[in-house]
C-alpha cells in the first residue's frame, strides 16, 4: 500500500439485518464472523436496520470511537441508501469517498431465498470484496463550480418564448435563439386554439410582445446555434447571427425547437388544394372557406400509426375535432364527417369538446387500416361498420390529421449539444417519468413539442417547468459534482491520441497541448464517472479515481482467496 | 416577501415541487394528511414503461 501505511487503516463492517429481508435468509453470524478475519477489519456490528437513526448513530459512534478510516455497509442497493450512509460517515469526520457498500439483500437474500447456503457464501464473497476494496480508497472532495446566471433557449416557439418569459422574470439573463423570421413558432399558422377558441395569433402577438419588452431577454432571429463548447455553468456557445457570429458565455440551455408537420405526399391523393393537411386547414379558415365548400371530410392517422412511424402523435384528434366544430359554427350548411380509428381525447376539456362537436353535428365514422378510405374525385369511399356495407360521403374538401414529426434537424441540434433523440427523432429526456424536462446531460433542458407533440397548454406547462427546473442551478451559482471522475493517473503513458475524447457522451474530455505534448484532459465538472475512457485508454493513463485497476484487482483477489 | 412556501400533498407531484424548490434554496413546509408522504405512487408496484420499482 503506497499510498496508506497498511497498519494505518482501520476498516469498521456494519451488517445489515434489514428485518428479515436479509437476516431471513442468509446466515449473518457467519457474515460477521467471517468479516472479522479479513485484513484491516478493527471492527465488525450487526444492525437491525442499519439505515435507522440507532444504525445510523452506530456508525458514527464507530468512526469516532473505534477510530475507523474507512467504513463498509453491507446491506441494499447503493440507488436507496449510499447518500445517506456517506453523509453520516462524513459527520462524524470521515470523508464521505472512504466508504464502500455491499449489496447483499437484492444480489443475496432477494435472488437466492431458497438457498440459504449459497447464498450466504455469495454475501462473504461480495463482503470481502468490498472491504478489500475499502482498504485501497482514497478521500475525495467534491467538485464546486460556479455558474453563468444566463440562460440559452433554442426556438422562439410557445414553449420556448414561455420558459425565457418565466426565468426572465426571476431575474435571470436570456438569449434567444430563432431559426425564423418572426417569433411564434407554430402559432403563427394556427388560427383558433380549442378548447376556448382562442385567437392563436392574439396569443403569439402578446407573448412576443412580452419578450420583446422585457429588458433581460436578448432575441436573435433568422439565427443557429453553430457551436457548443463547456457544461453546466460554464458553456460557451456560437451564435450565428444576422449581424455575424457572437460568442455567449451561457449557463443553462433549454431546447425548445419544437417539430413540423407531415405533408402526406402521395396519400389520400394529397395535393394541397382540395386534399389538404389540418395545418393547412387552419390558414384556409383564417382566410375563410369557398363559399362552395358544403362537404368536409376529414382523415385521421394519416402517416402515422403505420410501420413507418409507430407512434400516435396525440394532438391530431383534438384538432380535427376543434376545426370540425369550428367549420359547424361558422358555415352551418356544411356538413363534417371525421373518418377515424381510434379517438385520443384524453383530459375533461378534450372530451367536452368531443361531446359539443357531435352536437354540433359532427358525423364520426370508424375506419379499419387494413381497408382504409378511398378518396375520390369529389367523394370519400369507407366501409361502415355499423351499416354493415361501403358508403360514399360528398367530399368538396377533404383534410389529412397528420402526425407533426420531429424536426429534420433535430438530429443536428442532438450532435450539437451531446444529446440524445429517440427511435422517431425526437428529443430523449433523462428520465421518462422522474425527469421529464432534463436531458441526462446536466444543464440541458428540453419542452415542447421538441420531446413530442404538444398541445399550447402542454407546451406552456413545459416551458415553465423546464424554466423552473433551469432555475435550481442557476439560483444556487453554484453546481456540485461527485468527485468519482476520470483522472490521468498517468500523465506520462497519455499519447494525446484522443480515442477517449471521441467516446466520452458527456464532453467531459479535450486533448491539450502542454509541455510534455499532446495531453488528455479531464473536465471535472463534466465527467459522469462512467469509466468509458478508462477501460479504452490502451495505454492505461485515464482511471476512474474510485474504480482504480489496482481497487478491482485486489477485489478480484479477495474473491480468490474468499476460496482458498 | 417570506421565502417559505407550504406544498398541500405529498403525493409525487407535491414531493418534486417541494424537492425543487428546497434546491432552489427555498424553506418549504410539505402537509400531507396521512401517516406518511409518497401518495398514490408508493402503493404502485412497478410503474410504466420503464418499469421500475415505484416505491
Amino acid at each position: 500500500m503506497p499510498e496508506n501505511h497498511a497498519s494505518d487503516i482501520r476498516i469498521g463492517v456494519f451488517i445489515c439485518h434489514c428485518g428479515s429481508n436479509i437476516a431471513g435468509y442468509l446466515d449473518m453470524e457467519a457474515l460477521a464472523d467471517f468479516a472479522e478475519t479479513r485484513p484491516h477489519v478493527v471492527f465488525v456490528q450487526r444492525n437491525l436496520y442499519t439505515c435507522s437513526e440507532s444504525g445510523i448513530n452506530e456508525i458514527k459512534k464507530g468512526i469516532q470511537e473505534q477510530d475507523l478510516n474507512r467504513v463498509v455497509v453491507a446491506s441494499c442497493t447503493p440507488r436507496t441508501h449510499e447518500p445517506l450512509f456517506r453523509s453520516s460517515c462524513a459527520e462524524a469526520g470521515l470523508n464521505p469517498y472512504l466508504f464502500e457498500m455491499v449489496n447483499i439483500r437484492d444480489q443475496c437474500s432477494w435472488v437466492h431465498m431458497q438457498e440459504k447456503t449459497d447464498a450466504t457464501e455469495k454475501a462473504r464473497e461480495l463482503i470481502g470484496m468490498g472491504i478489500a476494496k475499502a482498504a485501497l480508497l482514497q478521500p475525495q472532495e467534491i467538485i464546486l463550480s460556479e455558474v453563468q446566471t444566463r440562460a440559452l433557449v433554442i426556438g422562439g416557439g410557445i414553449a420556448g418564448l414561455t420558459a425565457s418569459l418565466s426565468l426572465a422574470r426571476r431575474g435571470y439573463e436570456v438569449v434567444v435563439v430563432e431559426k425564423d423570421q418572426a417569433l411564434g413558432g407554430m402559432l403563427n399558422h394556427l388560427y383558433k386554439l380549442g378548447p376556448q377558441m382562442q385567437a392563436a395569433k392574439e396569443l403569439a402577438a402578446e407573448t412576443v410582445q412580452k419578450v420583446n419588452a422585457h429588458p433581460k431577454i436578448t432575441v436573435f432571429t433568422r439565427a443557429h446555434v453553430t457551436q457548443v463548447k463547456g457544461f453546466i455553468g460554464k458553456f460557451e456557445v456560437t451564435v450565428e447571427t444576422q449581424s455575424g457570429a457572437k460568442k455567449i458565455d451561457i449557463g443553462i440551455i433549454i431546447v425548445a425547437t419544437g417539430a413540423q408537420p407531415l405533408v402526406p405526399e402521395g396519400l389520400y391523393g394529397y395535393d394541397g388544394k382540395r386534399t389538404v393537411t389540418q395545418f393547412q386547414l387552419e390558414t384556409m379558415l383564417a382566410k375563410g372557406l369557398d363559399a362552395a365548400v358544403r362537404h368536409v371530410v376529414m382523415i385521421q392517422c394519416v402517416g402515422s400509426r403505420n410501420d413507418e412511424r409507430p407512434f400516435c402523435a396525440k394532438i391530431c384528434c383534438q384538432t380535427a375535432v376543434k376545426n370540425a366544430i369550428l367549420i359547424r359554427r361558422q358555415y352551418p350548411e356544411t356538413k363534417v364527417s371525421i373518418l377515424y380509428r381510434d379517438m385520443q381525447m384524453y383530459g375533461v376539456e378534450n372530451e367536452a369538446m368531443f361531446r359539443d362537436s357531435k352536437a354540433a353535428g359532427v358525423r364520426y365514422i370508424n375506419y379499419d387500416p387494413a381497408d382504409p378510405p378511398q378518396v375520390k374525385a369529389d367523394k370519400v369511399g369507407v366501409y361502415h361498420p355499423l351499416l354493415g356495407r361501403k358508403m360514399e360521403l360528398a367530399a368538396d374538401l377533404v383534410v389529412l390529421s397528420t402526425p407533426l414529426l420531429a424536426r429534420e434537424d433535430a438530429h443536428e441540434t442532438s450532435q450539437l449539444l451531446r444529446v440524445p433523440v429517440n427511435e422517431n427523432g425526437f428529443f430523449l429526456e433523462g428520465h421518462v417519468k422522474l425527469k421529464p424536462l432534463d436531458f441526462a446531460t446536466d444543464g440541458i433542458f428540453l419542452c415542447g413539442s421538441a420531446r413530442f407533440p404538444a398541445n399550447i397548454r402542454e407546451a406552456v406547462a413545459q416551458g415553465l417547468g423546464a424554466a423552473a427546473r433551469a432555475s435550481i442551478p442557476l439560483s444556487k451559482g453554484s453546481v456540485e459534482v461527485e468527485p468519482i471522475i476520470s483522472v490521468l493517473a498517468d500523465e506520462d503513458a497519455c499519447r494525446g491520441c484522443g480515442l477517449c475524447v471521441a467516446l466520452c457522451p458527456y464532453g467531459a474530455l479535450e486533448v491539450r497541448q502542454t509541455e510534455k505534448g499532446r495531453k488528455v484532459h479531464v473536465i471535472n465538472v463534466a465527467c459522469k464517472g462512467c469509466g468509458i475512457c478508462a477501460a479504452t485508454c490502451y495505454q492505461h493513463a485515464l482511471s476512474i479515481n474510485s474504480f482504480t485497476d489496482r481497487q478491482i484487482e485486489a477485489q478480484i483477489d479477495a474473491f480468490l482467496t474468499v476460496h482458498p | 416577501m417570506s421565502k417559505e412556501v407550504l406544498v398541500i400533498g405529498g403525493g409525487i407531484a407535491g414531493m418534486q415541487a417541494s424537492l425543487d424548490l428546497a434546491d432552489m434554496g427555498i424553506r418549504v413546509h410539505l402537509v400531507e394528511k396521512l401517516p406518511s408522504i409518497g401518495g398514490k405512487m408508493a402503493q404502485l408496484d412497478k410503474t410504466f414503461p420503464t418499469n421500475d420499482c415505484a416505491i
